[in-house]
């Protein structure tokens, strides 16, 4: 069973999503939380290295799981933050062919995009971070982690 | 806040169906009653979609989860709907807020309950507790694991 006691907010990993350049500045975020919306546009607009991490409250969000699996699976064909930022955009369509336009909008693989939305590296990859954010005390969304010397320890 | 060691106060409260709980039917099991303020307030609504998410880590861990608020059942009901979680919503609506008084988690002026977990072991004693600094912010869910380690 996953150990999900306290533990610091992990440091940039090879795989993280990142975007932008100046201090580090780690994000938790729900896909399909309002407040997170509302925030992305002055968040991604910072002089900051923005490291984005998942962070679905599903019992709250019904639909975040598959919106984190999308942009994983956009991810895999480098368009990450472009999925994130179209779903951060329009939060009015959301259903799997809204998926589909917007991840033929983007220019993606759209069979590649379907096999790897609902595959279990993906949703272990979305886990992972999740279960981060919660041993790292994320409560609610988004939660910032800015960091002065870009090691990824929590600073303030 | 009830202090740790105490025997934990027993109460009858309704659940969201209407239906009796005592805390001596969870003798032999684990119990963490979540204290908050009120259904439908938007940091309630977090707390307990955020407990929902690690709800089955908490029952493998031998604990049930509780939430226990001021609100009527009808409301409890409608709050878990809305959330979109399982979790007991226990109604401490009269005498309002008796339970949360002998636990040490009322708060006079606002007339609810501060944000309070308390942990009950096996023996029905108090085994851990944690009062948020205000009743605007909840712990994470790790708090909550250190507290299981």
């Amino acid at each position: 069973m996953a150990d999900l006691t306290s533990a610091p907010v992990p440091p940039l990993g090879p795989d993280d999503h990142v975007r932008g350049e100046g201090d580090l500045l780690i994000v938790y975020a729900d896909l399909a939380c309002a407040h997170c919306a509302g925030a992305w546009a002055e968040i991604a607009a910072r002089p900051a290295r923005v490291v984005f991490r998942h962070f679905p409250v599903a019992s709250k969000h019904p639909r975040a799981p598959a919106l984190h699996a999308a942009a994983e699976a956009a991810g895999q064909q480098g368009r990450f933050f472009a999925m994130v930022d179209s779903l951060y955009a329009d939060r009015g369509h959301v259903d799997d062919p809204h998926l589909w336009d917007r991840a033929e909008r983007l220019g993606l693989d759209l069979e590649r995009f379907e096999a790897d939305r609902r595959s279990e590296a993906v949703a272990a990859r979305v886990q992972r971070d999740f279960k981060a954010g919660i041993r790292a005390g994320v409560a609610t969304t988004p939660a910032l982690f800015p960091t002065a010397g870009g090691d990824g320890e929590r600073a303030g | 806040m009830i202090a740790v060691g105490e025997n934990a106060p027993d109460f009858t409260l309704r659940d969201q169906d209407g239906e009796e709980v005592s805390l001596s039917s969870f003798r032999g099991r684990r119990l963490l009653l979540v204290f908050y303020p009120f259904d439908f307030s938007p940091v309630c609504s977090d707390q307990l979609s955020l407990y929902q998410e690690v709800k089955p880590e908490i029952e493998a861990k031998g604990v049930t989860l509780v939430g226990v608020s001021v609100d009527s059942p009808y409301a409890h009901r409608e709050f878990q709907a809305k959330l979109g979680v399982d979790t007991t919503l226990l109604s401490d609506f009269e005498p309002k807020g008796e339970v949360a008084r002998a636990y040490g988690s009322y708060l006079d002026g606002p007339g609810m309950a501060n944000r309070t977990l308390v942990l009950v072991d096996e023996e029905g004693k108090v085994a851990w507790t944690y009062a948020s600094p205000n009743p605007g912010e909840f712990p994470g869910a790790n708090v909550i694991f250190d507290a299981l380690a």
